[in-house]
């Protein structure tokens, strides 16, 4: 029979890089024993050693098992090393453990690998592989079989003769004699003889005990060796004689495995009990409230129009229980995000000759699966960030009256719809100065302008910025601060950043819970129906003319509380009909977007709700100005409005001429003064 | 059928174990290390029981000795799985009161080859 | 008449195949039936701004958003009073759906190797990018368009921008 081995894979790749995490994590906790104790070796807390230990073993027995010889051949290798480790037969000093942790890295790419298909860097994991049994003190006894045995079978018949006679205990292992007699019938024709010369008088008897032995002629194409197999666990148990008649010709029968490996479709996600349990009862209520309805109106009547309004409401309530359970199932907490970090920061740091601690906080905190996904690269450019330009080298932080060792603080927690996170470092923070010279010289900023603090630090999202004098393979390079930014605006959440200069820099993250649905307002245009993103609007007015001011040709901006911001007519920007174009007539909804506000004029307010994201690009593209789509309740479909896209249409000069690049959000005394 | 129980830390494998012996008709029952098998096993009769020797909280040898202290299990079958190439880890097995051992890798045939033998 | 390796060099299969046809502005077109997910009748379609005037907008199709290209438009034909005959192609090219509206179906012809011709060269070459070949059917002119073409984001773009061109001239 064939069992197809691959469904098990799946578990065994997740398993196994969860265990090398667990890994990864312990190795961190006995450096940090290590350096706390002050010396370079450690009397390791035995519990950590064999935590590692049987990660590694487990990997083993599981790739062996399933097949996946490279990553076999590796973890076989860190096994004896950690064996080694854990018998106490070497000790775990700094270089050992750094060879221990590139060892995980290794044994992680050859397991992408296995899972994926790529190609890992061979040259890198064969030179740690050396260094590993370079480092081996004494070698181990025997390898362990990775394939299964070959046998040497008969082809001729032979004639055995055995006499098995087991000890008085033999039952207390569990083996029954019966069933080896059974094996060895399988083998060939065989004649038993029971021998009952030990037998005692039934009341001296003790039923747990053997009395029995067997005189056994087996004749088959038998190998003595598939005979002491039959025996193999009850050899020291009994007395055991084979003889036969000399075997005549040998031809090896090998067995071999062919276990094909096939890679793991993206990933699966691990939920709670509870959650599905929650989820189940909500679909049982929502059960019940459909057949209530059923039931109303299969012989409908108008006196029953009140229960029928009670069980859409109902019906209202468990669709949302529903919609939360379901949510809730694809949440997980941040720490999927964050358990990269660690290791990160110990690399670096060593690497940097610098000390840093790194704090983490609220890593409970839960969030949708399709975010944290997209979450990771931001974070980790944020803290490599951090440690790179932040946090100074130990002698610059004593200089400064700080402590040697640097802090990164990393707090998430959940406020309102979203989660929010903050990267905050107690370091030099951010060289106002450089950043000012740094736009003029790329052209962001004219010589004269005299950005607000807030305006200079926010120059550092722009796209090709770095001040980093020698780009560091560190950071610097791949992902600038811009590409962060749209990455976490893509996701519907917002980057900003605060700084002290000698003090530190705290990057806060806004993400939203889930990416399947947003709070909205639906606003009219004509007789188009617009979705605005709850999250990104101020506040909604009636427009006063006397507020709107037309600086430079026709574009227009709106005064509010001494604050000027552009103000967009979407029919213009979408080029469609509005009901009026007297902007008297209709409301202007203040938005916010990277941190810039703008109005947008449209006919009314519609309404608040919670809508469902529907791709757009899925089957057309990406369209300026829209985010996604939606379907409403009348089945028809509505355009979900993208802030920043929008405010990108106006400058490209989507509706009136350009916004003058001046005039994007400046807060001023009274009068406002243009160039 | 019989009733198994098969004692692994590693998801997978007992995973595979459970596949390979209940598609033959047995039913069996998981358990991830020492601790939880003895749970499970309260108050509960299986004919045999497939456990791994590395775990974490109570590791294979020690549950075989557990277990052949109780009447219940004196008898029962114990098998254990071991990748240790070392003879002296089947030896602390069987003194420990195993009835045999299955070496890892092996594959489903090989598992219900012994069990068929094992449980007849 | 074209053999059939002229054919196979335009991406055709020597054997027959069937084509749903259509009217479109008194002609008959065809379509590979391979590539058409279902038919459907005129729905509301909710526009997309700053698009191309022969995309309508999208559709709600049980939950998918489609876009929705007025074939007219995109042959630069005359637009047409939506009746009850109208109806909405969805075609599915790769996963990718689109709906194209048109003036109204006809039946499922099969067309074999023998009765596809090349297309010849004519005036304008407009829209020649998306005509696979011609075909005689029941004495009639088919003409068997591209679909893969037609519905490609990006050739919307393009020739967005080449009527933009043309428009600015």
């Amino acid at each position: 029979m064939a069992i197809d081995m691959r469904q098990f894979h799946q578990t065994f790749f997740e398993e196994s890089l969860e265990g090398l995490a667990g890994m990864e994590t312990e190795l961190l906790r006995l450096e940090k024993a290590a350096a706390n104790n002050g010396h370079d070796t450690v009397a390791a807390d035995p519990e950590i050693l064999n935590t590692i230990f049987r990660a590694a073993h487990s990997i083993k027995g599981g790739s062996s098992t399933f097949g996946f010889e490279e990553v076999a051949a590796f973890a076989h290798v860190l096994e004896s090393r950690l064996d080694a480790l854990r018998d106490g037969r070497s000790r775990p000093d700094r270089r050992v453990i750094n060879l221990l942790l590139l060892s995980v890295d290794c044994l992680r790419s050859l397991i992408i690998s296995a899972r994926t298909g790529k190609e890992t860097d061979k040259n890198v994991i064969d030179g740690v592989r050396s260094q590993l049994e370079s480092l081996e003190s004494e070698s181990r006894a025997s390898v362990a079989p990775m394939m299964a045995t070959s046998q040497t079978q008969t082809s001729a018949t032979a004639h055995w003769h055995i006499v098995f006679r087991p000890h008085r205990r033999l039952f207390h292992t569990g083996n029954d004699p019966l069933r080896i007699l059974r094996e060895l019938s399988v083998l060939g024709e065989i004649k038993v003889q029971t021998d009952l010369a030990d037998l005692p008088a039934w009341a001296q008897m003790d039923p747990e005990e053997c009395y029995l032995a067997w005189n056994i002629e087996l004749i088959g194409p038998v190998s003595r060796e598939a005979i002491a197999e039959v025996f193999s666990w009850v050899v020291d148990d009994c007395t055991l004689e084979i003889t036969a008649q000399p075997v005549q010709s040998l031809a090896p029968r090998s067995i071999t495995e062919a276990v094909a490996f096939m890679d793991a479709h993206a990933g699966t996600l691990r939920v709670s009990v509870p959650k599905v349990d929650a989820l189940i009862n909500t679909v049982g209520e929502l059960v019940i409230t459909q057949t209530m309805l059923s039931q109303l109106t299969t012989n409908f009547s108008f006196d029953n129009l009140s229960r029928l309004f009670a069980g859409i409401a109902q019906l209202e309530r468990n669709t949302r229980e529903l919609q939360e359970s379901v949510m809730h199932i694809r949440m997980l907490p941040l720490s999927f995000a964050f358990n990269r970090l660690p290791r990160l920061v110990h690399d670096m740091s060593q690497k940097l000759e610098k000390k840093v601690e790194l704090v983490i906080h609220g890593e409970q905190t839960e969030i949708d699966k399709t975010v944290i996904d997209r979450l990771i690269d931001p974070l980790l450019h944020l803290v490599r960030n951090s440690l790179d330009h932040g946090i100074e080298r130990p002698a610059e932080r004593v200089a400064a009256g700080k402590s040697e060792t640097g802090h990164i603080e990393l707090k998430a927690c959940q406020k309102g719809g979203n989660v929010v996170i903050e990267i905050r470092d107690d370091g030099r923070g951010l060289a106002y100065d450089r950043i000012l010279t740094k736009a003029v010289e790329r052209g962001l900023l004219p010589a004269s302008a005299k950005p607000s603090p807030g305006e200079i630090v926010e120059m550092i999202f722009m796209p090709g910025f770095s001040t980093a004098e020698a780009v560091s393979d560190i950071s610097g390079r791949g992902m600038g601060m811009d590409v962060v930014r749209n990455n976490i605006r893509s996701l519907g959440g917002g980057v900003e950043v605060s700084t002290q200069k000698g003090h530190g820099t705290c990057f806060t993250m806004r993400l939203p819970l889930t990416l399947a649905i947003v709070d909205g307002l639906s606003v009219q245009v004509g007789v188009h129906t617009y979705i605005l993103p709850l999250v990104s609007i101020v506040e909604s007015v009636r427009i006063n003319p006397e507020q709107i001011s037309r600086p430079a040709g026709s574009a227009e901006l709106y005064g509010l509380r001494q604050e000027y911001m552009p103000l967009l007519r979407l029919y213009e920007l979408f080029h469609v009909e509005p009901r009026s174009t007297d902007l008297a007539q209709g409301l202007l909804v203040i938005v916010e977007a990277d941190g810039k506000k703008a109005g947008l004029y449209v006919d009314d307010l519609l309404g608040q709700q919670q809508v469902v994201i529907k791709s757009l690009a899925t089957h057309y593209r990406k369209v300026e100005g829209i985010s996604a789509a939606t379907i409403l309740g009348d089945g028809t479909v509505a355009m979900i409005l993208d802030m920043t896209g929008l405010i990108r249409l106006a400058h490209a000069g989507g509706g009136r001429a350009a916004i003058p690049t001046g005039a994007a959000s400046m807060t001023t005394a009274v009068t406002p003064t243009f160039n | 059928m019989a009733t198994i129980l098969t004692v692994d830390d590693t998801a997978s494998m007992r995973q595979m174990i459970s596949f390979t012996l209940s598609s033959v008709g047995h039913e069996v029952i998981q358990a991830c290390d020492g601790h939880e098998a003895l749970m499970l096993l309260k108050g509960k009769k299986v004919d045999l029981v497939i456990a791994d020797i590395n775990m974490p909280n109570m590791d294979g040898i020690t549950l075989v000795k557990s277990l052949r202290e109780q009447a219940d299990y004196k008898f029962t079958p114990i098998l254990v799985l071991t990748t240790e190439s070392r003879e002296s880890k089947r030896q602390q097995g069987k003194v420990a009161g195993a009835t045999g051992w299955i070496v890892k890798p092996f594959n489903p045939e090989q598992l219900l080859n012994v069990v068929k033998k094992v449980l007849g | 008449m074209q053999t059939a390796h002229a054919l196979e060099h335009k991406g055709m299969p020597s054997g027959a195949e069937q084509f749903l046809t259509f009217r479109l502005h008194g002609q008959d077109y065809g379509i590979t039936i391979l590539k058409i997910q279902e038919i459907k009748g005129w729905d509301q379609v909710t526009p997309i701004p700053n698009s191309p005037a022969y995309v309508k907008g999208v559709l709600n199709l049980r939950g998918v958003i489609v876009p929705v290209i007025d074939l007219r438009l995109r042959f630069g034909l005359p637009e047409a009073e939506r009746d009850v005959f109208t109806v909405i192609i969805v075609a599915n090219v790769n996963g990718r759906l689109a709906g194209i509206v048109v003036d109204a179906v006809s039946d499922v012809v099969n067309i074999g190797a023998g009765q596809l011709c090349d297309v010849p060269a004519y005036e304008g070459q407009e829209n020649r990018e998306f005509i696979k070949g011609l075909a005689q059917v029941d004495g009639k002119l088919l003409v068997l368009l591209d679909v893969d073409r037609m519905v490609n984001p990006d050739s919307l773009d393009k020739s967005a921008a080449a009527a933009a061109v043309a428009a600015a001239r």
